[in-house]
């Protein structure tokens, strides 16, 4: 089932997400209320330290929040579907055939006392209805494609006995199994060495591009993003503070923490005398500052920043922002631009 | 004279000639499982993290040691702390050889900085006594200035006074980096070895410990071993950097020059691999193909040979050793090619050919 | 402050707003388990040690004119074969008992715990020799040791000490080898052996804080075990010997009227029962209490 959206439509539409998980201090707002739009085809980005909502957002979408946690509003729109108004076995249907997720630690995301070819072939083998045999057959194809070495010889191996990178490969195939139109993709590279990550990269850009799957790809290292989103959402104490294409909002952020973000890395082929590190730490979710969650960080915080949550809103073609006072960062950045 | 002047009076050192750190042929060697089975089995029992390093630190200077899982690196620096016993080779500190053994003294002189902010302090100790407690068990200070000191520290560091009633649990990660560093630096060490100090940490907060760093090199003088797979932030903040790949040093260079012209290939292949923020679309080949091998099979010759585009039938059988130029001797590199005027054409890497036996069961992170 | 350039941190340590805040332990107060086995403890411990308030018999004086009389305001469990007062038997007998079990208990945890650190943090020949010894005892049943110890070294509480301790350490060295090797591979083990502090600092000062409650809870089972055993020794014969009052010799005397008195048997084994009770709901909710992450 390839990408069905109808002309225009995105793929998937989240709306005024919210999350809320029950703790013993209090309701943690994790999401609180995010929209997303992911054009068919595309790769969105989802950026964000820890503490920002991000992979709550994709569990949410798929439906695999932890118990204590549960879609308090919003909704999910997947091909005219609301994924959140769908029970369980529903959800089940559509887990694998339209949308599939691939996780960090392929170690623990990977059945550790089952072959690699049958944990592979076993999507195809529930939701497409094929006998052993066709699965078998689609596995390897799919081994061949993601890059495996000698996949016959490997179709009976147990994950344990694969490097990191190939277990990552193992679980894009599984993802890709039933040619799902969306492949949600929780920080799937960043328990990898460079070398390792630059392959996954350059696989799943060119096997999107090749199937027109999209991607939501959750991460916290922005020259990742770079290279395979198209689009960017940056996340901050469970909301969207930007959002925009990957080169605008890189380019030209117009959001403090974005702006933060950014100088906070260090370049490595440009580097600086000093970083800039973002003072204090992430607010808590249980009672976030009045108005503007960053402002207690922010050094172009002003009096209306302490008020009412700024909204999100577009300030360019595509290029949203919820800050009252971007235009500070546009100046900062001409002003860095001249020091050089 | 400054709050934190007796401290830095007390790590600035004193100079001396020679190098301030030299490692000779080191080799540091894990037995997995009993040695008999390992000989039924015909299987490799010994796998040897380092194998044969040559490194040297000079005073003041701020040295990064870059590789991926499986290069040794961290097996390397604690080899150096002297928290992994090497089976050969020898370590030379201001030019005194270091005994397998330590003794509390020659401890002292290199400490470390560890990756897990999390797991790196005593849950059930304050940050007071465990500082109280290094600096009267090494009596650093007469014991009637073990508390003012202690505060120094923290100062040193950027924390509050109160921070030494406080547990770990009471501090961010970024925070518990930052007493890491202090217990470090109690006890006065001619050299701090950093294993990848940020890279548990969020972005933003990476970049006040490294800051910090920078700072304390600046006004302490002190001597860096920084190991990372980070190499923007190697670039950042070290003037010279060694890359390892299963066990051993590749290339050695000042920071700039490696930058501007790796000269082994795989370096070449790693600053390449780094993402990037360019927007440009990119071609589908990857900087460097293939799997590291397992460091049980290492392959004969040179050991990047089975991923290397530039391999040739000299790799196979000839381990290549590290050479200089003449053109510029601080910049070697192990490499049959290094310093060729013309490299052997590019060829595609057989990457079926190359074992990829899992890597992670030998994480030199954990050792067995 | 010097010229250091530092991005101040937020000078107290923030315990709310952690990056990755640990989960903070539930109030010991707020355990159900933990309470009600304290408060069960608490009324049996006040019971036992104030049982000169709580009666004025002596519980070894016979009244063989009164012999095995039912409950009446007198005597308000009655009196058993020989007259004597069984409640003020009962406070008695349980002050013996649990103040040998309690006892009883410490040695073995305190050489369990050294013996299994010592295994755990060196490794090597150490460990093999003391996990050998460990087999040795474990091969046998935990019963007939004790009781065969005992009948060895003579009744009596001397030797309840002796063979509890000689036979009940290896749980204790089990369980704290096992927390050792795991907590010996944290970097802040590896932090202090490169601060240069000695091993024995290293094990006393660094590790064994870390790793003791495991030992601490298993202890809360051991004592209910240790009752158990004491009582059973005595019930033999091999124990706490008369006339010193006891909860075992008390079940023992009292069999021969189980049909008729069933009183003299079953109160005492209550006794036990709710002691047992209370220490087992005690480490129970200390394990829930100290287990990491429960929400």
């Amino acid at each position: 089932m390839t990408a069905a959206g109808a002309a225009g439509q995105p793929l998937l539409q989240v709306s005024d997400l919210h999350v809320e998980i029950a703790s013993r201090r209090g309701i943690v707002h994790a999401v609180d209320g995010i929209s997303l739009e992911v054009p068919a085809g595309e790769a969105v980005g989802l950026v964000g330290e820890s503490g920002s909502g991000k992979s709550m957002t994709l569990k949410a979408i798929l439906g695999v929040l932890p118990p204590e946690a549960k879609v308090t509003a919003g909704s999910v729109v997947l091909n005219g579907t609301d994924l959140v108004q769908l029970s369980g076995s529903q959800l089940n249907k559509i887990r694998g055939p339209d949308i599939a997720m691939i996780f960090q630690e392929p170690m623990s995301a990977l059945n550790p006392v089952m072959r690699v070819g049958a944990q592979i072939a076993e999507a195809p083998q529930v939701h497409l209805g094929m006998n052993r045999r066709q699965a078998a057959d689609r596995a390897l194809e799919l081994m061949r494609r993601v890059g495996i070495p000698d996949p016959e010889r490997r179709f009976r191996s147990f994950p344990h006995e694969f490097s990191g990178g190939m277990r990552q490969r193992v679980m894009i195939a599984i993802a890709l199994s039933c040619e799902p139109a969306l492949i949600l993709c929780d920080e799937p590279t960043t328990a990898l060495d460079v070398t390792i990550q630059d392959q996954i990269l350059r696989l799943l850009h060119r096997l999107c591009r090749e199937s027109g799957t999209s991607l939501v790809f959750v991460t916290h290292d922005l020259p990742v993003v770079a290279q395979i989103c198209q689009q960017l959402a940056v996340m901050y104490a469970g909301q969207i503070v930007e959002q925009g294409t990957v080169q605008e909002v890189l380019t030209r952020p117009c959001h403090p923490y974005t702006l933060g973000l950014v100088r906070s890395a260090p370049d490595v082929d440009h580097p600086r005398a000093s970083l800039e590190a973002i003072p204090g730490s992430p607010p808590s979710l249980i009672s976030p500052p009045d108005g503007c969650r960053f402002h207690p960080r922010c050094k172009f915080a002003e009096e209306d920043c302490t008020v009412t949550p700024p909204p999100l809103r577009l300030i360019d073609a595509g290029h949203s922002t919820a800050c009252l006072h971007y235009e500070r960062c546009l100046d900062d950045l001409q002003a860095e631009g001249a020091g050089r | 004279m400054s709050a934190s002047s007796a401290v830095a009076a007390d790590v600035r050192q004193a100079p001396k000639p020679g190098p301030m750190l030299e490692a000779t042929d080191l080799s540091v060697s894990f037995e997995l499982g009993s040695a008999m089975v390992a000989r039924m089995r015909h299987q490799e029992h010994l796998l040897h993290a380092v194998d044969g390093v040559d490194l040297t630190i000079e005073r003041g200077e701020a040295m990064a040691l870059v590789g991926e899982s499986g290069s040794g690196k961290s097996t390397l620096a604690r080899a150096l702390t002297g928290l992994e016993r090497p089976d050969r080779g020898e370590i030379k500190l201001d030019g005194k050889v270091l005994a397998p053994r330590r003794s509390r003294a020659d401890q002292r002189k290199v400490q470390m900085v560890f990756q897990d902010p999390y797991s790196s302090l005593n849950p059930r100790m304050t940050v007071g006594s465990m500082l109280h407690e290094l600096l009267r068990v090494h009596h650093v200070v007469p014991n009637r200035e073990v508390e003012s000191y202690t505060a120094e520290l923290l100062g040193l560091v950027g924390l509050s006074e109160e921070a030494v009633h406080a547990y770990p649990r009471q501090f961010s990660g970024g925070q518990r980096q930052r007493v890491a560093i202090a217990r470090a630096l109690a006890l006065r060490p001619e050299l701090l070895v950093a294993d990848e100090p940020v890279s548990a940490l969020d972005v933003s907060v990476q970049a006040t410990i490294l800051n910090l760093l920078q700072d304390l090199r600046r006004e302490l003088g002190l001597t860096l071993l920084l190991i990372s797979h980070n190499l923007a932030v190697v670039r950042h903040l070290c003037d010279r950097t060694a890359v390892m790949y299963l066990g051993r040093i590749i290339e050695v260079a000042p920071t700039e020059t490696l930058f501007a012209q790796p000269r082994h290939p795989y370096t070449a292949g790693l600053l390449a691999a780094i993402p990037r923020m360019t927007f440009e679309a990119e071609d589908d080949a990857p900087a460097v193909q293939g799997d590291m091998p397992s460091p049980l099979r290492v392959p004969t010759g040179c050991r990047f040979r089975t991923r290397c585009p530039i391999a040739q039938p000299i790799c196979e059988t000839e381990d290549p050793a590290l050479t200089t130029a003449a053109s510029d001797p601080a910049h070697s590199a192990a490499c049959h090619f290094a310093f060729a005027a013309v490299p052997p054409p590019r060829h595609p890497v057989d990457v079926a050919a190359a074992e990829d036996v899992s890597v992670d069961a030998l994480d030199e992170g954990v050792a067995p | 402050m010097s010229a250091i350039s530092i991005t101040p941190a937020a000078g107290a340590p923030q315990a709310g707003t952690a990056e990755r805040a640990q989960p903070r332990r539930a109030h010991w107060y707020r355990q159900p388990a933990l309470m009600t086995g304290l408060v069960l403890l608490a009324i049996i411990l006040f019971m036992v040690i104030a049982a000169p308030l709580l009666t004025s018999y002596n519980p070894d004086t016979q009244n063989l004119n009164d012999t095995l009389a039912g409950i009446s305001s007198q005597h308000w469990l009655g009196t058993d074969q020989e007259g004597r007062d069984i409640f003020s038997r009962l406070l008695y007998g349980g002050r013996v008992d649990l103040q040998v079990a309690f006892l009883a208990v410490l040695f073995p945890f305190t050489l369990g715990t050294i013996l299994g650190s010592v295994a755990g943090y060196f490794g090597g020949w150490v460990d093999i020799v003391i996990m050998r010894l460990v087999d040795i005892v474990v091969a046998f049943p935990f019963f007939v040791l004790i009781i065969a110890l005992v009948f060895v070294l003579g009744p009596g509480e001397r030797s309840i000490y002796i063979a509890i301790t000689l036979v009940g350490w290896v749980s204790y060295a089990r369980i704290i080898r096992g927390e050792i090797l795991i907590a010996k591979r944290q970097e802040y083990v590896l932090a202090a052996q490169s601060g240069g502090l000695s091993n024995l600092r290293i094990m006393r000062r660094h590790l064994l804080p870390n790793v003791i409650t495991q030992a601490i809870i298993y202890a809360m089972s051991d004592i209910v075990q240790d009752i158990l055993a004491i009582v059973t020794l005595s019930y033999l014969g091999l124990g706490i010997q008369p006339p010193t009052p006891d909860w075992g010799t008390m079940i023992s005397d009292g069999q021969n009227f189980l049909t008729t008195h069933w009183q003299l048997t079953t109160i005492p084994g209550l006794a036990v029962v709710v002691t047992g009770l209370a220490l087992s709901l005690i480490g129970d909710g200390l394990a829930d209490l100290l287990r990491p992450g429960q929400a």
